[in-house]
């Protein structure tokens, strides 16, 4: 039986009602664990994975690479949230290997983007280099396949 | 040309499904809803299909050898030892079919003579009555209940048994009721066959969709293992229902004779879908589990959605179907699926479809999305409510 942040992390829309049938709670149990796990800071939010290709709104997302100097006593967290606390920046995340820090940004147009690496985050004082991809084509996000399935003919037969 | 006069007397008496009318007329509606079909909605996983994309890109394009590749038969066997403690040789106890269709025609083909009886508990999947009248052996339906979990008893076994009897078939965990037989469930029909000549043609196909209990063959009771033959394979238990891969597992006289069969009828399974599956068997336990998992939450909605709305529900321990009782409707199980449909657009299937016993419920299967769950349900409260 799939436990209930799975059954949410698949699909936040799914209601209580709807989550009690499906774990064998009732709809009272799953209120208060699911404001539990808001409590707790488990379930960080509910948001929609958007296709914004399928859209008018032009939208630019850039993966970067950020070198950075860690301080004594705070590591790389001080540094980290220097550049979090932006609204442009989408994630990060401290990775192992030949770069510290991956940065996500979405913007309007790539002059935004470049603008925001070249204006904010690239003069930050510890970091030491940067290096940007822009995102051309979005794949797959969250286990959602962003291409539309094809058709395959049904079979009529009882099985 | 008269080819009434050409066409066999037997293949004429076949009733066509008359389900295909629900599809028909859905196919015409614009947001209809389909919960008809038997079918997993997941895709083969990428691993699996991959591995028989791999196998056509290696050349793999020729003959398999008869009973199908010695490394499948290897995996089956181990497969069948490692979740189901059962014992095949893959050297002569174990067939490739293509699906697990073929394997329940080649054991009827290969036991029956004209006039031979065959049990085949109701309502279940409608492919078995057909096959046995082909080989011009002679159906026998008996009736489970929904009293009794829709279990086929003792007592209901014995009285269906006669001098002819050959073979009784059991088609568990059930398509369309989702009922399962537990040990000491063929623990009892087991002491009405010991000593008999008569076989178990086991249907297992649902074996890995059960939930809250692991699935019990009949080949694993004591004395059962010499008169059962397992039939099963991959296209539920690992959503590769288009590969048409499937197995029967016996007495290595029986399989010899089958085998013989098949590599006149057949020759050899898709070999591409043979390397597919010594993929699934290799690697996928964990995509089984899966599934039944995202299989079980959607079972315990619509069982619960069902209930809620005061339609009296057995709650389906196998396969991916919910089977409702709808005689609270006044309808016929017919006129029910029929006015649903066109009121409400979702399709279900009349239980009566599947066979005597099936009358008064309809089947509903559950691999569907929860959107298109929901929704059944939220449109058939509307149905419910205009009766």
């Amino acid at each position: 039986m799939k436990k209930l942040l799975q059954l949410l992390e698949d699909d936040c829309t799914l209601s209580h009602a709807q989550l009690a049938a499906m774990t064998g709670m009732t709809e009272a149990e799953v209120a208060s664990a699911v404001a539990q796990y808001e409590k707790d800071d488990i379930i960080r939010g509910y948001k929609a994975i958007v296709d914004w290709d399928r859209t008018e709104r032009e939208a630019v997302t850039a993966l970067i690479e950020v070198n950075v100097t860690p301080q004594r006593g705070e590591g790389f967290d001080r540094i980290a949230e220097r550049i979090y606390q932006y609204d442009e920046v989408e994630s990060v995340y401290l990775m192992s290997g030949s770069f510290d820090l991956t940065v996500i940004i979405s913007g309007r147009s790539l002059k935004e983007v470049a603008l925001f690496v070249g204006q904010k985050l690239a003069p930050l004082e510890d970091v030491t280099g940067t290096a940007t991809h822009f995102i051309l084509k979005k794949y797959k996000e969250k286990h959602l396949i962003f291409r539309k399935q094809e058709e395959q003919e049904e079979r009529f037969v009882l099985d | 040309m008269n080819y009434d006069h050409i066409l066999n007397r037997q293949i004429k008496q076949v009733q066509p499904s008359g389900i295909r009318k629900y599809f028909d007329l859905l196919s015409g509606m614009e947001d209809g809803i389909s919960l008809g079909i038997g079918e997993p909605d997941f895709q083969t996983p990428w691993h699996i299909r991959d591995a028989g994309i791999y196998s056509l890109e290696k050349g793999f394009t020729k003959y398999t050898p008869n009973a199908g590749l010695s490394d499948l038969r290897r995996e089956i066997s181990g497969y069948l030892k490692r979740r189901f403690d059962l014992e095949y040789a893959p050297m002569g106890q174990i067939l490739v079919t293509v699906g697990g269709s073929e394997g329940l025609d080649l054991c009827f083909r290969c036991i029956l003579e004209p006039g031979d009886e065959v049990i085949i508990p109701t309502p279940s999947f409608v492919c078995y009555g057909p096959l046995v009248s082909m080989t011009h052996g002679v159906p026998v339906l008996v009736e489970t209940r929904a009293e009794n979990e829709f279990r086929l008893t003792a007592e209901e076994l014995k009285a269906a048994i006669t001098p002819k009897t050959k073979a009784v078939v059991l088609p568990f965990p059930n398509n369309p009721t989702g009922g399962i037989m537990g040990r000491e469930d063929l623990e009892v029909l087991a002491e009405v066959l010991r000593g008999t000549e008569i076989m178990v043609i086991s249907d297992e196909i649902y074996a890995e969709l059960t939930y809250g209990r692991r699935h019990v063959s009949m080949a694993n009771i004591p004395d059962m293992y010499e008169r059962t033959i397992v039939v099963n394979g991959f296209s539920k238990a690992y959503s590769m229902t288009g590969w048409r891969m499937g197995y029967v597992c016996g007495p290595r006289e029986l399989i010899a004779g089958m085998t013989k069969l098949h590599q006149f009828g057949i020759m050899s399974a898709p070999t591409t879908s043979q390397y597919a599956a010594i993929e699934a068997m290799r690697n996928g336990d964990r995509d089984i589990e899966a599934m039944r998992d995202e299989y079980d939450g959607r079972r315990r909605f619509l069982v619960d959605g069902f209930r809620k709305l005061g339609l009296e529900c057995f709650e389906p321990r196998g396969a991916f179907y919910t089977f409702p009782c709808i005689k609270s409707t006044g309808l016929s199980s017919e006129a029910f699926c029929d006015r649903f449909l066109a009121q409400e657009r979702v399709a279900v299937i009349p239980g009566s479809a599947f066979g005597p016993g099936g009358e008064g419920y309809v089947r509903a299967c559950y691999a569907a999305s929860m959107k298109d769950l929901d929704e059944a349900l939220r449109r058939l409260e509307h149905f419910l409510n205009s009766l």
